[in-house]
């Protein structure tokens, strides 16, 4: 009898598994996903393009110490530590170019320190 | 305190730019300043000297990066009336990662300006100094990253926010600073001194404190509050409010205006115009007013 309950427990829980995907899964915006690596004293790209309108995914990771990730024209700053991905979700709603910048102090060539957003039409 | 004659100052000034600055908004010599005022009392004046990065080199930006600190000392050391305290808003050394290296620059820093005459000093880390150790070395050689002291009449508040490398202020500092101006009047008159600018400048080039806002909350009620800050290595003059923000000069190497070029990166040396964008200040405070009359000076007077 217990088998018979976890076998059915099991079954209903994949059921609600592959609804949930079906629901939300399936249905969400296709999203660009871009890697950024920092390390001393650069991003790696230093140069990002993402299209007007299309949403975003920045994976940030840091390669050596932590590191901060700025983009102060949409608003989005992030913490980038070692072994760990952070993920930050955005959607440009304006087209141009706009800097980034590393804002957690890390050395002698932090200054140094940015890249550019490319955000085209 | 040292005495300062009218006249004598306004020969001073007349080297440098001079404006007035007070709870009240700041402008261009000659606005509203009734001149050749007696001064009162409690008038004082201080010089601040910013952002001198002992231990940079690069001679495109400065091949003097080893006597211009020396030339400032001896400056400030000419000025006919000594003033009654100098400060140092941050960056005192150029950061390195060598612990021991560190601490030479300090430490030869420190030598340096001892041979000021003026001998209240009060000093501020700046990232350089202080955001890759915690400011563990800073504190050895200067003291404390945060503190108050009083001169005449006028409250001085020094924020750290450097030792956070990310230029946080932090709840412990807030709540601290929140607790000293319980203390004050609200028409005390209040000089924030610190190193990175406390509202978002720039922040495409770091050139913000991320919880600015907090700190500046906590200062607006009160009603005559000047902050003097560095970082930026440019004059620079902004209100938020009924509180104004006053950057100073660099004495290693100036950085172009917010924005204005497309990497922040240190103007190169002018050989026809040596030490160009390179300076220190005087602060002349008319404590009862909360007044502040400003002068800019070049590295090399005359």
């Amino acid at each position: 009898m217990k088998r018979i309950i976890a076998l059915t427990l099991i079954a209903f829980a994949a059921f609600g598994i592959i609804m949930f995907t079906a629901a939300f899964g399936a249905s969400a915006p296709t999203e660009q996903v871009i890697r950024v690596t920092a390390k001393k004293f650069e991003f790696s790209p230093g140069e990002i393009t993402v299209k007007k309108g299309e949403p975003v995914l920045l994976e940030l990771t840091a390669e050596d110490v932590r590191h901060g990730f700025s983009l102060p024209d949409f608003g989005i700053r992030a913490d980038i530590k070692p072994g760990v991905i952070n993920r930050v979700k955005f959607t440009p709603d304006k087209a141009g170019r706009f800097d980034f910048t590393c804002d957690v102090f890390c050395g002698s060539g932090h200054e140094d320190m940015s890249g550019t957003l490319v955000v085209t039409e | 305190m040292s005495k300062i004659d009218r006249r004598d100052f306004m020969k001073i000034a007349g080297i440098g730019g001079l404006i007035f600055a007070s709870g009240l908004g700041f402008n261009a010599l000659g606005s509203n300043h009734s001149g050749g005022g007696k001064r009162a009392k409690d008038d004082f004046y201080f010089v601040q000297l910013s952002d001198t990065h002992w231990g940079f080199d690069g001679p495109a930006v400065n091949p003097d990066s080893k006597g211009t600190l020396k030339k400032a000392v001896a400056a400030v050391n000419s000025l006919e009336e000594q003033p009654d305290f100098i400060v140092f808003t941050g960056d005192l050394t150029h950061t390195t990662e060598d612990r021991r290296v560190r601490r030479e620059r300090m430490a030869e820093f420190r030598d340096i300006v001892s041979g000021l005459k003026a001998k209240t000093v009060h000093f501020m880390a700046g990232e350089h100094d202080a955001s890759l150790d915690r400011g563990e070395a800073y504190q050895e050689f200067f003291g404390k990253l945060n503190y108050t002291f009083d001169h005449k009449g006028v409250h001085f508040i020094v924020l750290d926010n450097v030792s956070d490398p990310a230029a946080v202020i932090g709840e412990t500092q807030l709540k601290w600073l929140q607790d000293d101006l319980k203390k004050q009047k609200h028409d005390a008159p209040i000089v924030v001194l610190t190193h990175r600018p406390l509202f978002g400048l720039y922040p495409q080039w770091d050139w913000a404190t991320r919880d600015a806002s907090a700190v500046i909350n906590a200062l607006m009620p009160y009603k005559n509050v000047t902050v003097f800050y560095g970082h930026i290595h440019q004059e620079h003059h902004f209100m938020t409010g009924h509180i104004a923000h006053h950057a100073a000069k660099s004495l290693m190497f100036p950085l172009p205006a917010p924005g204005s070029a497309p990497k922040r990166v240190p103007i190169p040396w002018d050989a026809s115009a040596p030490y160009k964008g390179l300076g220190f200040r005087q602060v002349e405070a008319a404590a009862r007013k909360a007044h502040y009359e400003i002068t800019e000076f070049p590295v090399t007077k005359g």
